[in-house]
């Protein structure tokens, strides 16, 4: 077990604390064994691993979606619990997979209203919001257009502003770059980049993790197998092995310079 | 909207009853409806006059006509019902063409088809006129409870990506050779009826996932403050205030 924290920026209160987090679906499946995992304010960092290590189940801790099990988890500081639900909902951003899913409203614009205006948001300063929002996506002229009407890409990009909306202290993604195009792919890498929000992203796809995070933890079975800079994990090949990470064909994290 | 969308009674404008709250329509048309309805059948005079009314807000709609009876379409069952009629009610008969009809029955007909054409008539220029999620909302400003409004939003929004599951779900039937010919493939169908259901239930969590997840603690918030000013009232009660005075004319002439 690789346990490098060094890399993340110590600021006073992280945005992310998670203290040994044990979770058993309701059908006795025990998905996640003891994960501690802390994200420092504004750091981006990957969250890697195999099918069915329990990433998607560890996210829907962070809001307190899932719960009810051992350990705790803190968002700038304050516990995932019943009776914070409504401000924690509205600290941790999360963007689900299927943008489908995501998208609920009759139009773009309603959609990424929808947020702000349950947190009480109302008038003049929720068309603003909800503005900005979209204008960090570039998807600021389809604002009346209906989400079904949308391409994918465009659909996971509105998916992106209805979170930003809520100006979330945690951005958090569920496999950002699945189902995009390589220039989709590189137009959300360059809206990620260009925020400055904490990003905790979920991804299969090694070189994005390269590309966007300069940190990385490996989940496994239900465990944090590895913290690290994000170059050197990828070049760990034991690592990569043990659990079932693999670079795409051809391709050499040694050879990317990264920052 | 795209080809193929299922929104059709929705013709896009930009006239002044488009721009109505949505609202005011809903209570104008209701009003419109409740006021043919009580007017006596036999001043036939009366349903000439509220044609009349329905063709002038038309007219100010910019709805064509040949747009609008192809949406009374939709009512020829009830004609069907109103031709029966004459046949079989009990009383007085008289001969038409050699025919024997009943004359409640003939008065029958003709009120089921005047009144109803009209109803129609004025829901199809409603429909026409005004989006489908601005009649929720509407629905929802005049007191409909907010979670039927939900429910029917959600069958708005999700319509499509059902019926486009659907379609998935048929292309990968016929791309592995299945054709459903006869009743032999009920049972295909059936079973694919199921999976539809498990898949858009599924879906229904997922969303509802999401929902929790934006902050949603069980009712809508408010986004748009549709608000309809006093003249707004007054221009969509001109159409159920003149039929008000039509049909007051008909009780008393
Ligand atoms: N609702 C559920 N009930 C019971 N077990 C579940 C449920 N959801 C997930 N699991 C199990 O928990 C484990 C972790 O699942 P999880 O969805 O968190 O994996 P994941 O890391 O997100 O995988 P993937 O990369 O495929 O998305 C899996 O073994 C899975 O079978
Ligand atoms: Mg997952």
């Amino acid at each position: 077990m690789t346990d490098d924290r060094a890399t993340g920026p110590a600021t006073a209160t992280p945005s992310l604390e998670v203290c040994g987090l044990a979770y058993a679906y309701p059908d006795g499946h025990q998905a996640l064994f003891g994960v501690d995992l802390t994200v420092g304010r504004g750091e981006r960092v990957a969250l890697l691993g195999p099918n069915g290590a329990g990433k998607t189940t560890l996210v829907l801790h962070l809001n307190g979606i899932l719960g009810g099990g051992v350990g705790t988890v803190k968002v700038a500081g304050l516990p995932v619990e019943k009776r914070h639900f409504a401000e924690i909902r509205r600290r941790v951003g999360i963007v689900f997979q299927d943008p489908d899913d995501q998208l609920f409203m009759p139009t773009v614009r309603e959609d990424v209203a929808f947020g702000p205006a349950a947190a009480g948001l109302r008038g003049a300063a929720l068309e603003e919001r909800v503005r900005t929002a979209l204008e960090r996506v570039g998807m600021a002229e389809y604002a009346d257009r209906p989400p079904h009407h949308l391409s994918f890409g465009q659909r996971r990009r509105v998916a992106v502003a209805t979170v930003l909306a809520m100006e979330p202290e945690i951005l958090v993604l569920d496999e950002p770059s699945s189902n995009l195009d390589p220039a989709s792919r590189r137009e959300l890498a360059d809206i990620l980049r260009a925020l400055d929000v904490t990003v905790l992203m979920v991804t299969h796809d090694l070189p994005y993790a390269l590309e966007l995070c300069p940190r990385s933890v490996v989940l496994s079975e239900g465990v944090i197998a590895a913290d690290g800079r994000t170059q050197d994990l990828l070049c760990d090949e034991p690592l990569m092995r043990a659990h079932r990470l693999e670079l795409p064909f051809g391709f050499d994290p040694r050879s990317v310079a990264v920052a | 909207m795209g080809a193929g969308h299922a929104h059709t009674l929705y013709r896009h404008g930009h006239s002044p009853v488009h721009a109505l709250p949505p609202h005011c329509k809903l209570a104008a048309t209701f009003a419109f409806v409740v006021v043919v309805v009580a007017t006596p059948r036999e001043q036939m005079w009366a349903f000439g006059l509220y044609a009349v009314l329905l063709a002038a807000v038309a007219a100010v709609a910019r709805v064509p006509a040949g747009f609008l009876l192809r949406r009374l379409l939709i009512e020829v069952p009830f004609v069907a019902f109103a031709v029966l009629m004459p046949f079989v009610a009990e009383g007085e008969r008289v001969e038409v063409l050699g025919l024997s009809l009943s004359v409640s029955g003939l008065w029958g007909a003709w009120n089921v088809l005047a009144k109803g054409t009209l109803g129609v008539a004025a829901s199809a220029l409603l429909a026409a006129t005004t989006e489908l999620r601005a009649l929720l909302t509407g629905l929802q400003r005049l007191g409909l409870p907010p979670l039927l409004v939900q429910i029917a939003s959600f069958m708005v929004r999700y319509g499509d990506v059902i019926t486009d599951e659907l379609r998935r779900m048929s292309v990968a039937r016929r791309s592995r050779g299945f054709e459903a010919t006869g009743i032999r493939h009920w049972g295909v169908l059936a079973r694919t009826a199921g999976a539809l259901f498990i898949r858009s239930y599924e879906r229904g969590e997922r969303v509802h996932l999401a929902m929790v997840s934006r902050g949603w603690t069980g009712v809508m918030p408010v986004i748009d403050e549709v608000a309809a000013t006093r003249t707004q009232w007054a221009y969509a009660a001109v159409l159920p205030a003149a039929a008000l005075a039509v049909c007051v004319m008909g009780w008393t002439l």
